[in-house]
């Protein structure tokens, strides 16, 4: 139905390599996730996958067919634009119905379709507004409509929560989860936000410079990073990445330890230092720890009502099963 | 302009510009008004210092039973509409291949525009002796290439040449104004129309022409205005004769030829009525795009 495999993939644009030879596969029904720093590539990646760039040498399959030279609409796929392109002079009802006219699809069935994805998106009560006249999650929504009705083999997002606030962005999260879950249809879902990456995602793949870095469920990544790119840019806070003479006592060339795998205390532990800025969030507390002759700042997660001071002494023990070791290289260490 | 004191200050400062435009329109509106209803001969004799003599609707009534009122209000429709017509569909085709990634765009585009530069007098004079010239112009040349006669442009097809010229200088402005529409199109739009499976032309009539809705209706309604009073082109080439006598052109032949400026000036009266019946179906047809 829905299976996506890259083989051997590349993309240069003139001289300049963006997407090196790249081997995916994703599964019929998976929620795959795209995710890097600007600039690795993966919105190159998708735009390789929908077919609005083709591809310099290699091969896609969709569903076992070859498809790198395809045009996109015949791909079966839909995609979800981060700046949401509508058609601005069509009202929803219209946008939605667009793909269905472009194919010919008779007055009926488009009808159908449309009543049953704007139930889907609570857009019934939008369908003869314009674009212009909606505020950004509807937008979006709308954008997703135009998707659905196709019922396309897979669903691509590019970015499609950035433009939202934060606060809108969580709502709409849960609802393309939620949409995922109903559906069961493949979803590509290109993002920065590692937040995003781990909520959503039944595979994360984390993208540096067109390379991917590691392939996996996101508590995989979360536990078992490859390297330390991916180490870093899974998990927020950020992990605690140390290298010097405290790594080499693990056998290691840098060790990691997540913010929340560090126990604090006021008198003892086996590193010590003074407290910097701390963010409180209430339920939780990040304190950024200075002068530990470790790191530069080192992050600890403690419980919202634990109270430490800015420029009090504090002590960490990080949890001894929880260190991740990394070798010069920065791959990690068994 | 939050404050009592510096919205009155603005108002102030506002009020020469205002007063100076003010009384730019209406003190030759007036006089216009005023000789229209009166009889105004110089050669006779006539002047405002010995006082004009009040004749009510005459002028009026003259000058649209006249002969050549009706065939110069057609001539006139026909020049600017079928110079809108050729820009604009012109205008919206080579501003898309404008838009296209070229090498030398900035000189093609700096190229495209240039005819706009060149005063009216001076494009119609080349048009008529280097181009239209039935025995040494280019087309008089071109036709006999290929064994046929050459045609009289300015005789027997005078309004065509009439518009051919003004498209000539007016196609640079609409080029101009749908580029840059153009350019301002979301381009995730049409990849969107892509993945929709919309091939190039349903892409062109779906999302680009509405897209360009608002720009054509500026280059309508500011061409319109220009077009209706288009003089010099019809001076230098047909003197307004084999039925390029449009309003404009009556109304000097009136005034300047036959030295009545009563009469001119009711024609005048008559070209701003014109103008606003004009205006008024523009609007209707086109203004709603403004709107949105």
């Amino acid at each position: 139905m829905g299976q996506i495999i890259l083989k051997q993939v590349t993309k240069r644009f003139g001289d300049v390599s963006v997407i090196p030879p790249l081997d995916l596969t994703i599964e019929d029904g998976e929620f795959t996730v795209f995710v890097g720093p600007s600039g690795c590539g993966k919105s190159t990646l998708l735009r390789l996958i929908a077919g609005l760039e083709d591809v310099t040498s290699g091969e896609i399959r969709i569903d076992g067919k070859e498809c790198s030279t395809i045009p996109p609409a015949k791909r079966g796929l839909a995609m979800v634009f981060q700046s949401y392109a509508l058609y601005p002079h069509m009202t929803v009802r219209k946008n939605i119905a667009f793909p269905l006219r472009m194919a010919g699809i008779d007055k009926a069935e488009q009808e159908r379709r449309i009543t049953q994805a704007a139930a889907v998106l609570n857009l019934t009560d939008y369908l003869d507004r314009r674009p212009g006249q909606l505020s950004g999650g509807q937008r979006q929504r709308v954008a997703i409509g135009r998707a659905i009705v196709r019922e396309p083999a897979a669903f691509l997002f590019d970015e499609p929560l950035s433009n939202l606030d934060a606060a809108l962005r969580v709502g709409m999260r849960l609802e393309i989860s939620e949409l995922h879950n109903r559906l069961k249809t493949t979803m590509i879902y290109v993002t920065h936000d590692q937040v995003e990456a781990m909520t959503m995602a039944d595979k994360i793949v984390v993208l540096r410079a067109g390379h991917i870095e590691q392939v996996g469920t996101p508590l995989e990544l979360y536990r078992t990073p490859r390297n330390l790119f991916v180490a870093g840019f899974i998990g927020s806070p950020k992990m605690n990445l140390i290298s010097g003479p405290e790594a080499a006592k693990h056998g290691a060339h840098t060790i990691g330890i997540r913010p929340e795998h560090i126990t604090i205390s006021p008198s003892e532990g086996a590193w010590s230092g003074i407290v910097g800025v701390s963010e409180h969030l209430g339920s939780d507390t990040f304190f950024h720890v200075q002068k530990t002759g470790l790191a530069e700042s080192i992050t600890v997660r403690a419980d919202g009502e634990v109270g430490f001071k800015h420029g009090d002494e504090i002590h960490m023990t990080p949890r001894a099963d929880m260190i991740h070791r990394f070798d010069e290289n920065g791959l990690r260490i068994e | 302009m939050a404050t009592q004191a510096s919205r009155s200050a603005a108002r102030l400062m506002m009020a020469p510009a205002v007063i100076l435009l003010l009384g730019w329109m209406l003190v030759p509106l007036t006089m216009t008004l005023w000789f229209s209803f009166t009889r105004y001969l110089p050669m006779r004799g006539d002047s405002i210092e010995r006082g004009l003599q009040w004749v009510g609707f005459e002028n009026y009534v003259r000058f649209i039973n006249s002969s050549s009122f009706w065939p110069s209000v057609q001539a006139t429709l026909m020049i600017v509409g079928g110079v809108l017509v050729i820009t604009v569909i012109l205008g919206v085709l080579l501003a898309i291949l404008l838009d296209q990634p070229i090498w030398g765009q900035g000189v093609v585009r700096i190229l495209v525009i240039a005819p706009f530069f060149v005063m009216p007098t001076v494009s119609a004079l080349v048009w008529k002796n280097m181009m239209m010239d039935p025995v040494n112009g280019m087309f008089a040349h071109l036709w006999r290439a290929f064994g046929a006669t050459p045609v009289s442009w300015l005789s027997d097809a005078s309004v065509p040449s009439i518009i051919l010229i003004v498209s000539w200088q007016w196609l640079p402005f609409a080029t101009l104004i749908l580029l840059t529409a153009i350019q301002s199109l979301d381009r995730d739009q049409l990849e969107a129309a892509e993945m929709d499976g919309a091939p190039v032309l349903s892409r062109f009539f779906h999302i680009v022409l509405p897209h360009l809705g608002r720009a054509i209706t500026i280059v309508i309604l500011i061409q319109t205005i220009f077009l209706l009073s288009i003089f010099a082109e019809i001076f230098v080439t047909t003197g307004g004769a084999f039925g390029t006598r449009t309003l404009t052109y009556l109304i000097f032949q009136r005034v300047v030829d036959s030295q009545n400026i009563g009469l001119g000036s009711a024609g005048g009266v008559y070209a701003i009525i014109l103008a606003n019946i004009v205006a008024i179906f523009l609007m209707r047809i086109v203004g709603k795009n403004l709107d949105r």
